[in-house]
């Protein structure tokens, strides 16, 4: 055989092998979900036998709808809608406030503080958590949304401030410049400036904060004691806790429609994730 | 001279719009994160509780850590093992299967969004479902073992595999890391492969001498980030296995979590907060220090 087809062959090899093992790693990220979905719709007879059935033989609803009043989802979903929105308007708004002031405006100490500003990504949460809930104890806002909306309209973290910079450092001055001739004011700039181009990044930011705060399990956690108030993860932590031990069929029908929003959110609106990742992981 | 007066002008007013347009984030610096580090430094030698009020007490959060306390060094015992497993392992896997994914293969598209589908969703639902995976009776995961005749060990509830089960868990979810990897696997030019393959170099000579150095500048970067957060360890030992069986998967932040919002002793908490920081920051500097020998920047 010549080296040419004997090369081809090899080549041909590794691309199978290429092929299988990332259809392998797929299997193995999509199995876990379509374990969980197909448990949501088993008796808790079916599911916790060994050797387990893969589809169920006996198809339930029950899990769903039994889930949903005993975890009170209604009432949870509706705190975690208001609590993200809150949260994601504030972060994609004063963000991109606070990154234009850095890529716009060359000041005495811009350079420092924006140093500063991309420090503070490396600070662990730890150190400034109990303080800032004494902070909050003291102006009696515990067990309220206000320690978690707060810090999101006051430049909503400085990875989302990081994005707007660079999209704002990305744009050409002529824009700038141009609406400066015409008298207009910084803040006019701004939105003239900002308003045509900015939905891929706010989009991005918006997207990546909605998921996140939707997610949140310690902050809700540390600040919020009473049930009414409780938000997707926390109740079903709570249910977990208290009735999780047996009920597996009902406590995989509940983390099903815990996700699925996320996963909606998620595939509408994938580019924007992708881009978010790109863009961090470039200027790394 | 009138030149000059214009130029002040316009940076008087950049800067009073600098620091207008950052305001916010300003005030969040100042209240939200330079007091409370300097409040919670100043915590550590106080026997405070939630409202804030307490006693100086000196060094006692101190001595009561590394003399009195078994469980302290366990927690960072603990959380060191996590990140140990969790971090080189998370860089070797996302590097590898973002390697595979740069090489021009077909539906690239619905590997990324198959791989970032358990990032995305990670959250409690997740976790209990991870549970529920790691049964050591009705969880998948021992099924499959015993396709293979392998009895499977009871993970979650065994203090020898509680851990371990928590960094599968961690890795199954590094789609995020897989996809930066990516991005940088694919900003190298294609012209270093070109011109290595006309030199005859192997794949994996290719992968050495140009694919790894070029993206040391984003390992370096999840490797940082990655530990940071690893040390950080929360939802899933809280979650599962509450730091059982046996305080084997106890970690730092659950220790902090239990002292200062469960038992209301904030001055511990912050002394535990505190050593955690320095740790971290000790780790990271170590980190950046070697980088100067193995992290190769475009120039």
């Amino acid at each position: 055989m010549s080296k040419f087809a004997y090369m081809k062959g090899l080549y041909r090899f590794g691309r199978v092998i290429t092929y299988i093992i990332l259809i392998l790693c797929a299997v193995i990220c999509i199995a876990p979900f379509i374990w969980m979905v197909l448990t949501s719709f088993k008796t808790n007879a079916e599911a916790l036998r060994f050797p387990p059935t893969f589809l169920p033989k006996k198809f339930i609803l029950t899990n769903y709808t039994n889930g949903w009043k005993m975890a009170d989802f209604g009432l949870f979903t509706k705190n975690t809608v208001i609590l993200s929105l809150a949260c994601t308007i504030g972060v994609v708004f004063s963000s991109a406030l606070v990154g234009y002031g850095f890529a716009r405006f060359k000041a005495k100490g811009s350079a420092f503080w924006y140093v500063i500003m991309l420090s503070t990504l490396m600070l662990p949460s730890q150190v400034t958590m109990i303080p800032q809930y004494i902070i909050f104890t003291k102006l009696k806002l515990v067990n309220t949304y206000w320690p978690i909306i707060i810090p999101s309209w006051l430049g909503g973290g400085a990875y989302n401030i990081f994005l707007y910079t660079q999209f704002f450092k990305s744009l050409p001055k002529e824009l700038t410049e141009a609406a400066k001739i015409d008298g207009a004011n910084s803040f006019q700039t701004f939105w003239r400036v900002m308003l045509p181009s900015i939905k891929p990044v706010a989009l991005c930011v918006g997207v990546m904060a909605l998921v996140y705060h939707w997610n949140d399990f310690f902050t809700p956690l540390i600040y919020l004691n009473s049930t009414q108030k409780y938000t997707i993860s926390i109740g079903l932590q709570f249910l977990n806790s208290t009735q999780g031990t047996a009920r597996i069929g009902m406590m995989m029908a509940v983390a099903v429609i815990a996700m699925l929003p996320v996963l909606i959110i998620f595939f509408l609106a994938q580019k924007y994730f992708i881009e978010g990742i790109k863009i961090s992981g470039l200027k790394a | 001279m009138s030149v000059k007066k214009t130029m002040s002008g316009n940076e008087r007013r950049d800067t009073i719009n600098f620091y207008l347009y950052i305001l916010p984030w300003l005030i969040s610096f100042f209240v939200f994160t330079l007091y409370p580090m300097i409040k919670s430094f100043w915590l550590c030698f106080t026997d405070s509780d939630f409202s804030g009020r307490g006693n100086f007490i000196g060094l006692e959060n101190f001595k009561r850590a590394f003399t009195k306390d078994p469980l302290f060094f366990k927690v960072f015992a603990n959380t060191l093992y996590y990140v140990i497993m969790f971090v080189p392992a998370s860089l070797v896997i996302s590097f590898f299967i973002g390697w595979l994914l740069s090489q021009k293969i077909r539906m690239l598209g619905f590997f990324r969004t198959v791989f970032y589908l358990p990032y995305i969703t990670s959250g409690v639902a997740v976790t209990i479902m991870w549970g529920w995976i790691f049964n050591s009776d009705y969880g998948l995961i021992n099924y499959l073992l015993s396709l293979v005749g392998i009895t499977g060990p009871k993970w979650l509830t065994d203090k020898r595999t509680a851990m371990i089960a928590i960094v599968i868990m961690s890795l199954w979810s590094i789609g995020n890391n897989i996809l930066i990897m990516l991005a940088g696997i694919q900003d190298i030019p294609a012209t270093y492969f070109e011109s290595a393959r006309i030199d005859g170099a192997s794949t994996l000579r290719q992968i050495f001498s140009i694919t790894i150095p070029l993206c040391t500048p984003t390992i370096f970067f999840n490797l940082v980030v990655g530990t940071i957060g690893a040390f950080q360890i929360f939802n899933q030992p809280y979650i599962l296995t509450k730091g059982g069986p046996v305080d084997s998967t106890r970690t730092v932040a659950m220790y902090l979590y239990s002292n200062a919002f469960e038992y209301g002793n904030m001055g511990y908490g912050a002394t535990i907060s505190w050593c955690l920081f320095v740790i971290i920051m000790f780790v990271t500097l170590i980190i950046q220090g070697t980088s100067k020998h193995w992290v190769f920047y475009d120039n």
